[in-house]
């Protein structure tokens, strides 16, 4: 119980706290629809994942399973797809980081410099637009164009004096494949957020620049690029988080039985594990193992830059 | 007068280093256009072409013997009709859904006085960065008796944790404050305060949520085939996918067109090429069509967002 021994003395916390509820229910009533589905929806599966410590049952339903401690766990660990899926996801998500988190950056910067107000908008129009194309049509895209019979990247390899390529059977090509169509997707909408950063740019600065002799060089190197700095770090630190999920929606799309060496990543794998086999316990223990390593990389790296760059998310 | 128009004189003085990084700037700009641009091109001449002028490769950027028999032939299927009707119920149903749980929420989360508002924040929030996964989700759904119905398809992503912040940071920045107390001295219920003057003044977020929340379930096909069975209740996107993605993988390029129709099979693969092209265009027609009006509130809604990081 909280002591205060200045100004009148408090009621107990007890007949506090209903007064309290009385002057806020109507808050509560409007929280009520959404924290009833952050309860059942978010926080129904995280109680639900228990069912990875045991071996579950239609019968003994999630907590009337018999307990098996962290055997599924151990059996992943073990199996032969372990290593595989983690060499596949990783390989994706860092490739993804390496090679896409720069054109963002450089769009944005890029686009700042434009003048002409119409042009600029235009171009902003036109590379924020992949984003907005679903997913489905999007693979299908990229299947039809790389077509090995019919597709017009074949047209162009084969016009050049080559033998046509079968891109999507083969598996070296996967990773390729998956993250430059992401960088095409991803690259304008990626951009809007640096894009804002930069409104906050001092006029001032850049002023003061260009009377010292300053070039544009210079100005963006010196000036815009140390603006986005904790924009960039921000990010980075969210792409951390996501090491080890590549999402399963583009990659099941792009999945064959050809390319499944390099293609098969944790979340599609427990997908088929889980639903498609029907292993309830086995999948959501790779599931949640996943989960786990995704908020430690998460929090370790928060703490790292926060020690090294005072940017952090929390 | 005459001081500003020296100004004027002087910035419109072009340094040859301006020059030089306008030219290289414009050429940086113009092949991100072109890059981006060009697919989407070659998509919708392919939709409208001769289709054996895009199977060989003739078509390679503007249409080449314009032909409209792939739309003629998606327009005739059936299934892409009810597709469409079923996504568009999903879409606008689930984006009410979205709305009405996302925007008290937030509003509620703007009350700083609020008993436990920290903890209910660190509920919202850590969903952003843990799930229980995939399995136990689709377990609670058929728990629950979901299944093939369009709870199934609405509910499990009523709400985003993320949009809940960007709504709050909103109202937070954008409503002034004394106007709520002013009302609630007026004698006006949080109920009140909410309907009549936090709602009418926050149509921009109302906009971008709606936008957020409408294209992602128009784009969305992962949960509606898990938890859907029900060939009727497909979405859109379901059926696309097993339109353009399946039938290609599989290899049978002609599989979804009957052999009814006296053609070769020659002509079928050709044709089946088209009509992948015309049924991309028709599925995200809607969104090319609003999409460069509402740019502006897809943008804003990311600003919003970046506020707090």
């Amino acid at each position: 119980m909280i002591k205060s021994n200045e100004t009148a003395p408090k009621r107990p916390l007890s007949q506090r706290f209903i007064r309290s509820l009385k002057k806020h229910w109507q808050y509560y009533i409007l929280l009520l629809p959404a924290l009833a589905y952050f309860l059942v929806f978010c926080y129904g599966p995280m109680y639900g994942a228990q069912i990875a410590f045991r071996n579950f049952n239609a019968r003994g339903g999630i907590t009337g399973s018999p307990w098996v401690g962290l055997a599924h766990f151990t059996r992943f660990f073990n199996s032969p797809y372990f290593l595989k899926l983690i060499r596949n996801t990783l390989t994706i998500s860092l490739y993804s980081l390496v090679a896409g988190f720069p054109f963002p950056i450089i769009l944005a910067l890029s686009l700042n410099e434009l003048k002409n107000q119409k042009f600029k908008k235009f171009a902003q129009t036109v590379t924020y637009a992949p984003y907005f194309i679903s997913v489905v049509v999007m693979c299908g895209m990229l299947i039809s164009f790389m077509s090995p019979s019919t597709g017009i990247i074949n047209k162009a390899v084969t016009s050049l004096g080559f033998e046509p390529i079968s891109f999507l059977t083969r598996e070296e090509m996967f990773p390729s494949i998956y993250v430059w169509s992401g960088i095409w997707q991803g690259t304008g909408w990626g951009s809007v957020i640096y894009f804002a950063a930069l409104s906050s740019v001092d006029p001032q600065l850049i002023e003061a620049a260009t009377l010292d002799g300053a070039t544009r060089w210079q100005k963006i190197w010196y000036i815009n690029l140390p603006t986005l700095m904790p924009t960039i770090v921000i990010m980075l630190i969210m792409n951390c988080g996501n090491l080890l999920s590549v999402g399963y929606e583009k990659t099941y799309l792009l999945q064959n039985s050809l390319n499944l060496e390099t293609s098969e990543v944790i979340s599609t794998y427990v997908y088929k594990v889980g639903l498609v086999s029907a292993q309830y316990s086995y999948s959501t223990a790779i599931g949640l193992f996943n989960s786990v390593v995704n908020m430690l990389m998460l929090i370790l790296v928060n703490t790292f830059s926060r020690r090294v760059s005072e940017t952090s998310l929390w | 007068m005459a001081n500003s128009a020296v100004q004027a004189k002087h910035r419109q003085r072009l340094t040859k280093d301006d020059v030089v990084f306008n030219t290289f700037n414009y050429i940086l700009i113009f092949l991100f256009v072109a890059v981006t641009l060009y697919p989407l091109v070659y998509v919708v001449s392919a939709s409208i072409s001769e289709p054996t002028k895009v199977n060989s490769g003739q078509m390679w950027l503007w249409p080449v013997g314009f032909t409209t028999i792939g739309y003629e032939k998606v327009f005739k299927d059936p299934d892409i009709w009810r597709g469409y009707a079923n996504t568009i119920y999903y879409t606008v149903f689930g984006t009410i859904i979205n709305l009405a749980f996302t925007l008290p929420c937030a509003y509620a989360l703007t009350k700083r006085t609020l008993p436990f508002k920290t903890l209910i924040n660190f509920l919202i929030l850590f969903t952003m960065f843990f799930s229980g996964g995939l399995i136990p989700l689709y377990m609670l759904v058929n728990n629950l008796k979901l299944l093939d119905t369009v709870w199934a398809v609405v509910l499990p992503t009523a709400v985003s944790a993320y949009n809940v912040i960007i709504t709050r940071t909103f109202m937070e920045t954008s409503i002034p404050g004394g106007l709520e107390e002013a009302a609630e001295i007026d004698g006006c219920s949080p109920f009140g305060v909410f309907f009549r003057i936090v709602l009418p003044l926050s149509s921009p977020i109302i906009a971008v949520m709606a936008l957020f929340y409408g294209v992602g379930h128009w784009n969305s096909y992962f949960n509606e085939m898990i938890f859907l069975s029900d060939h009727a209740k497909y979405p859109l996107q379901v059926i696309l996918r097993e339109l353009i993605i399946i039938t290609q993988i599989s290899g049978g390029d002609g599989a979804t067109i009957s052999n009814t129709e006296a053609k070769t099979a020659a002509e079928m693969q050709q044709l089946a090429g088209v009509i992948k092209y015309s049924v991309m265009i028709v599925s995200t027609l809607p969104i090319i069509v609003v999409y460069p009006f509402l740019q502006r509130f897809f943008v804003k809604g990311v600003m919003i967002g970046s506020i707090k990081g």
